[in-house]
């Protein structure tokens, strides 16, 4: 279990993501991924300061927890995790998508603490595979992470990776899909249906675990909930952009930039749900 | 590097040698993995797979996840040798491969059999010819195609600590055998296998030997060619390029399309080297090939000895 006093702290680390990520938007006038990183501020937020063991200073640790962001379109959200965990100072997103810089559109693992490059989907989880297989022979207690867009789930390489973990026995992988339901250009129901998106992850030997993925302590139950030795799913139900009234669910918050006005009144629901919070 | 035994070699195909120089070098070295996608029997893996069971993965027809896995594995210190045919690798998982290896310059051994015609009877869907144009382009990527089955195993030892990837071309059929005996290969650099004054044969893979040949029917004619085993293709050893230039003819000489394999990067070089000289491609023509046994492709194709010849006497003429 975790302390309560550990879950506020956690709720208000993910409020902190929240922000910058809105404020980053604004800045941008060009846009950047806003829908799909935050939708993940909550799974960050568990992943990176409770679950998994990472070192800030040291991002190449080799007992760390191996971290795979597969839809590397939710760079934004990431990279604002890194910062706020640590890894370089948040000033350094200033230069985002700037010539020179490596904090740019999708993820690039020259960022520290960035463990692979991604951003054509259906390759992160096969990349994970090969990590956990690397660790599971050498016997090593690092686990793998791996960030799924729900979107990502109709590439055909996805399954294949689904199969070959269950089939390698895969206990030290796990998987996010970040159940948020928008693809680029519309709804994953009529561009493609997924579901029965668990009961297929299920028939593909994970175990696999259904929650609402901005529920930090539902997040962290199901992180912490055991394997029963087989690689695990956790479905994630989100919202793309959620906390921006403008542009929570709906298929234009996939790439856009906050005006003024959108970003003040996203800031002040934001400012509304810390105050709220109890003190410590 | 010495010592190596190389009888057990010759005379066979290329991709025996790889099957028997991954177990010298993974007898070496621990972090060695071989990966495939449902063909380890085929691709000469089955002994590896019976002395290290634990370093072994088959990823089942499903080539899109076997590359990624193996960049992931290379993450993790591993060195993974993946192997399937070059079809499936160089197109099914060409993204997989730049994306994942290319991009991170990880030390993936991207080691393909079945290449170009090799699988004469295949077809159109399992011959390889554009995987050279495809790797070549990707940054970080060497590319070697060996002319024998010795020479897989000497640029296998030459490529072992390269710290990037390597993308190693393997045939099905045994090649006209070039080495009987240990060279040093060293990557980026071209061998000089015969002298000639009028013109210059600059081959890959087993049209090194077809070449060889041909240059001694050639010989019977009073044409004298030089011939260059030109395996590594990326890094191209331009001074060689410019050096045989100076024959005033010049013909290459691959089992692949004649876009964008050894061909065109000849080609490249020359044409930015301002030389002027009569230059032919001969490869597969921009054309879907017929299925047919192999020394009947490579009669077809000219890809053989007379073929070769043929070319070689019309570009002086």
């Amino acid at each position: 279990m975790t302390s309560p006093v550990k879950i506020l702290e956690l709720k208000k680390t993910s409020l902190k993501i929240r922000e910058t990520i809105i404020r980053l938007s604004e800045a941008h006038a060009f846009g950047l991924h806003l829908g799909g990183s935050l939708s993940l501020a909550e799974i960050l937020t568990a992943l990176y300061f409770s679950v998994a063991q990472v070192d800030p200073r040291n991002p190449k640790w080799s007992q760390r927890d191996r971290i795979v962001l597969s839809k590397g379109h939710g760079n934004v959200g990431l990279l604002v995790t890194l910062a706020l965990r640590g890894f370089f100072p948040v000033q350094a997103l200033e230069t985002f998508n700037q010539l020179g810089s490596h904090f740019t559109m999708h993820a690039d693992a020259q960022v520290p603490g960035v463990e692979h490059s991604a951003g054509s989907l259906g390759h992160g989880l096969s990349v994970a595979v090969g990590m956990a297989l690397a660790g599971k022979m050498d016997s090593q207690a690092w686990r793998v992470y791996c960030l799924l867009g729900d979107g990502e789930a109709m590439e055909g390489s996805v399954w294949e990776a689904i199969m070959s973990a269950a089939h390698f026995g895969l206990a030290n992988l796990m998987a996010i899909l970040d159940r948020n339901r928008l693809t680029q250009e519309g709804t994953t129901a009529e561009t493609m249906e997924l579901e029965p998106l668990a009961e297929k992850c299920r028939a593909f030997g994970w175990h696999t675990l259904e929650v609402d993925g901005h529920d930090i302590e539902a997040l962290l139950e199901a992180f912490n909930a055991p394997p029963h030795g087989r690689p695990k799913m956790i479905i994630a139900s989100t919202f793309k952009a959620h906390g921006v009234p403008s542009h929570e669910n709906k298929i234009k918050s996939h790439f856009a930039h906050l005006t003024a006005e959108q970003a003040t009144a996203a800031l002040e629901i934001l400012e509304a749900e810390r105050a709220r919070l109890p003190d410590e | 590097m010495s010592g190596l035994d190389v009888t057990p070699y010759l005379k066979k195909p290329s991709r025996d040698a790889f099957g028997l120089a991954l177990l010298e070098l993974a007898a070496e070295d621990e972090r060695i993995v071989a990966v495939t996608a449902d063909v380890p029997e085929s691709v000469r893996m089955q002994r590896f797979r019976e002395l290290y069971p634990q370093r072994f993965f088959n990823f089942g027809i499903a080539e899109q996840n076997m590359m990624s896995a193996a960049a992931g594995l290379a993450r993790e210190d591993k060195i993974p040798y993946v192997s399937t045919f070059a079809i499936f690798a160089a197109l099914r998982a060409a993204e997989q491969a730049r994306t994942d290896i290319a991009y991170p310059n990880l030390p993936a051994r991207i080691c393909v059999s079945h290449s170009g015609i090799s699988l004469g009877q295949g077809g159109p869907t399992h011959h390889s010819l554009e995987d050279v144009a495809i790797y070549r382009l990707m940054p970080n990527m060497t590319v070697i195609v060996p002319a024998d089955a010795l020479a897989v195993a000497l640029w296998m030892r030459a490529a072992r600590d390269l710290i990037g990837p390597l993308y190693l071309r393997l045939s099905r059929a045994p090649e006209p055998t070039v080495y009987a005996e240990e060279t040093p290969f060293r990557i980026g650099k071209a061998r000089w296998l015969r002298r000639g004054d009028n013109l210059a044969i600059l081959a890959c893979g087993a049209s090194v030997g077809y070449s060889l040949q041909a240059a001694d029917l050639l010989a019977e004619k009073g044409i004298q060619a030089t011939v260059v085993d030109m395996a590594s293709i990326k890094p191209l050893d331009r001074e060689v390029v410019i050096a045989c230039a100076k024959t005033g003819a010049m013909l290459t000489v691959e089992e692949h399309s004649i876009i964008g394999g050894l061909g065109s990067a000849v080609a490249e070089t020359l044409a930015e080297s301002g030389n002027t000289v009569r230059f032919k491609r001969l490869g597969i023509p921009d054309v879907f090939t017929l299925a047919a046994p192999y020394p009947d492709l490579l009669a077809t194709y000219k890809l053989d000895a007379s073929g070769i010849a043929f070319h070689a006497s019309a570009l002086i003429q």
